[in-house]
């Protein structure tokens, strides 16, 4: 995991979503509700740039989730429409 | 809820790999162990107190304090080249881990594993491939490694001493070195038939490396028969 920015995947999701979530969340299986492909949520395609990532169903890029951080907070977004849940982090 | 913690990192050594990638082990106090296909954050502060966090794979089956990381300096980039030649030795960090639970080899996997690495994409496989050498119960495991040329090889030392139930196949994709009978090419469903046809119906295969390569080489196996829900894949960008 380098420092360019092309597209990534959930694994990179690991470290930042430890922050609000207290199981390890790649392993999680989702499917997507646009094109019922399914798997877990490390095969999803993740792009940046920090501080907002946007996780896109591998198959038709329908958005699984958004998270964006700031200091003290993480906003995550389930799914592609709006309404963001605003974490603690600090 | 208990997030995973960053910890204090001490840099203990730095040794090349290439020209450009570098092992770097640090002393992680607390470090609760990991698996083989694991990562790390790593985050640096500023002076002035910005922050810049990466990840990278660990390199290195657990072994207590000790984590090894693999660095490939990118040109131009914020993190990785003062990683791969600046940071003092016994300066500190902070890392985050172990990160992923899903490119993850478990121990005690009799299947058939296929590891299928692209450039700086070997880091986590050659850990999974270092733990199969330390297990007392294995199963086949296989490695597709493929370079630009001798001068990018990582981890010599460790293909140089082949261990049993363990292939290894060097793939060049610009310079082949003398009797390389293959020659310089990019991955082809040559290359990884008779690995796709070894791994079975049980067998799990790990894809790592650059965006691209890991996309076409995912797309090679599932084309060659393999499941996809039998390839896990971890692109590095």
């Amino acid at each position: 995991m380098a420092d360019t920015a092309a597209h990534l995947d959930g694994n990179s999701l690991a470290g930042p979503l430890s922050e609000i979530l207290a199981v390890e969340p790649t392993a999680a299986w989702w499917r997507c509700p646009e094109c019922a492909r399914s798997g877990p949520l490390a095969e999803l395609h993740v792009y940046g740039p920090e501080p907002g990532l946007t996780a896109r169903c591998p198959g038709c890029a329908y958005i699984a989730l958004r998270l964006v951080r700031e200091d003290g907070y993480a906003w995550l977004t389930m799914g592609s429409a709006a309404g963001a849940f605003r974490f603690p982090t600090a | 809820m208990r997030p995973v913690p960053w910890r204090p990192a001490r840099l203990l050594a730095r040794s090349p790999q290439t020209p450009t990638a570098r092992t770097l082990v640090f002393s992680v106090p607390g470090w609760p162990g990991h698996l083989p296909g694991q990562h790390v954050d790593v985050r640096l502060t500023a002076a002035d107190g910005y922050r810049a966090v990466r990840s990278y794979s660990l390199a290195a089956p657990a072994d207590g304090e000790r984590v090894e990381l693999g660095v490939q300096s990118v040109p131009g980039g914020e993190v990785s080249p003062y990683l791969a030649d600046v940071l003092p030795v016994d300066a500190l960090v902070e890392v985050r881990g172990p990160l992923g639970n899903w490119f993850v080899l478990r121990p005690g996997t009799l299947a058939p594993v296929l590891l299928v690495a692209g450039g700086a994409g070997v880091v986590p496989l050659v850990s999974m491939v270092r733990a199969h050498r330390a297990a007392a119960l294995r199963g086949p495991l296989r490695l597709l490694y493929s370079v630009r040329g001798p001068d990018d090889l990582w981890y010599r030392e460790q293909w140089a001493d082949r261990h049993a139930d363990f292939d290894l196949a060097l793939l060049y994709t610009r310079v082949a070195p003398p009797g390389d009978r293959r020659g310089p090419e990019r991955i082809t469903a040559r290359d990884l038939a008779a690995a796709a046809a070894a791994l079975g119906p049980d067998g799990t295969a790990y894809v790592c490396g650059p965006t691209g390569f890991v996309e076409s080489a995912a797309d090679l196996l599932t084309g060659l028969g393999v499941d996809p829900a039998t390839v896990r894949t971890e692109r590095f960008g």
